[in-house]
């Protein structure tokens, strides 16, 4: 699971009002190089969440984003800036472990680099 | 001209997961006629809800292939078998979505509402007992309740909060689900329709319908749909007449195979 997908993903209990973002239990992070597209990384950065998007990186052990959002020009500019989103974004994979309802404290499991966002019957 | 997609000799399998079948094949050769519009429309954030085998996420990914410029997949399976066999088939064909297990698109609704901008669906449309529904395994890829409407009920709602304004959707339905009431319900939400593609075989009457918002249809909750020379009914009476004269062919044939 990518960084980009823990972005869009909250917890889907009955109840729970946000249940954004959902806190991540390392066990194995993997990195797969992917080619790097500054359109896409320009179109999708208004629709990241940076906070949790920077939270997140920095519990999979990478360090290297800003705390806060980044102001969009360096979008145009800073290849430095988007080399480090996309390798953020795009390349480091949750393979082992757990998102956790920051709620509930439910954990949603992840096994071979997929979340189980399944509820049980009385979460629906 | 052909495109590459899924080869079925690299499609992985399993007992609890749907083969690819006709609906599948109907569904990649309407996403093939329409891939000059697709890179036109340029997708950002593409989605597959219930991947199955993983054919139509994969031939997706390779008919766009290098032109979908940094396009990204996500991909969901209520069935957890149907989300290995899809991770499987994407690897054999050296493509790559983001899986996740879940029902629909729970736990995606809500941060990625108006965000995809493709979205394709096989949903399981069988007429069944509504107690099949929702079973584990490979009944949730085929079991539909009434009139094979219950899971397309629930996914079209999703689907309309997913789409981004200038989201398409590309859904598989058969004749007994009634896709002219399917295509004016859309309607009410501001989407106008067409089918790309139709297909009959003896046990069912396919049609690949797509969506898509349009700025002429004001989104109504009222139903106002009585005048059916207005300008954007005109297009739902031309996909009712398709579908019913898809219909009497498809009856014909089955007349023509049981006398």
């Amino acid at each position: 699971m990518r960084l980009l997908t823990h972005n869009m993903l909250s917890s889907n209990i009955k109840g729970v009002t946000k249940g954004f973002p959902l806190k991540i239990e390392v066990e194995k992070v993997v990195e797969k190089q992917v080619e790097i597209n500054h359109d896409f990384l320009r179109n999708i950065f208004p629709k990241i969440d940076w906070k949790a998007f920077s939270d997140a990186a920095r519990t999979m052990g990478y360090v290297e984003l800003p705390e806060q959002a980044p102001d969009p020009s360096v979008l145009e500019s800073d290849l430095d800036f988007l080399t480090k989103f996309h390798h953020a974004l795009l390349e480091l994979h949750l393979e082992e472990g757990a998102l956790v309802c920051p709620e509930t404290g439910r954990k949603f499991p992840v096994n071979k680099g997929i979340p189980n966002m399944l509820l049980h019957e009385d979460e629906v | 001209m052909s495109y590459k997609i899924a080869q079925i000799r690299l499609v992985s399998s399993h007992p609890e997961v749907y083969e690819p079948c006709d609906d599948s094949f109907a569904l990649v050769d309407a996403l093939l006629s329409d891939r000059n519009n697709l890179l036109e429309l340029k997708p950002m954030l593409c989605m597959e809800v219930g991947c199955g085998s993983g054919y139509v996420i994969t031939s997706l990914m390779l008919m766009l292939g290098e032109e979908a410029n940094g396009a990204q997949f996500i991909a969901t399976d209520i069935n957890h078998h149907a989300i290995k066999v899809t991770q499987e088939t994407m690897e054999a064909h050296g493509v790559y979505a983001e899986l996740i297990n879940t029902d629909i698109a729970s736990g995606l609704e809500n941060r990625l509402a108006g965000s995809v901008d493709l979205l394709v669906v096989n949903p399981p449309y069988v007429p069944t007992p509504e107690d099949e529904v929702g079973r584990e395994g490979i009944a949730s890829a085929w079991a539909g309740g009434e009139n094979g409407r219950s899971v397309i009920d629930k996914i079209l709602p999703v689907a309309e909060k997913l789409l981004s304004k200038r989201g398409w959707l590309y859904m598989v339905t058969l004749t007994a689900n009634n896709p002219s009431q399917i295509c004016r319900q859309m309607m009410k939400k501001g989407y106008a329709s067409k089918i790309v593609v139709q297909r009959s075989t003896v046990e069912e009457s396919l049609h690949i319908i797509k969506f898509w918002k349009d700025n002429d249809i004001e989104a109504d909750t009222n139903d106002v749909i009585t005048n059916s020379k207005a300008v954007p009914l005109g297009i739902v009476d031309s996909v009712r007449s398709q579908i019913q004269r898809l219909s009497f062919w498809g009856s014909c044939d089955i007349n023509t195979t049981t006398n």
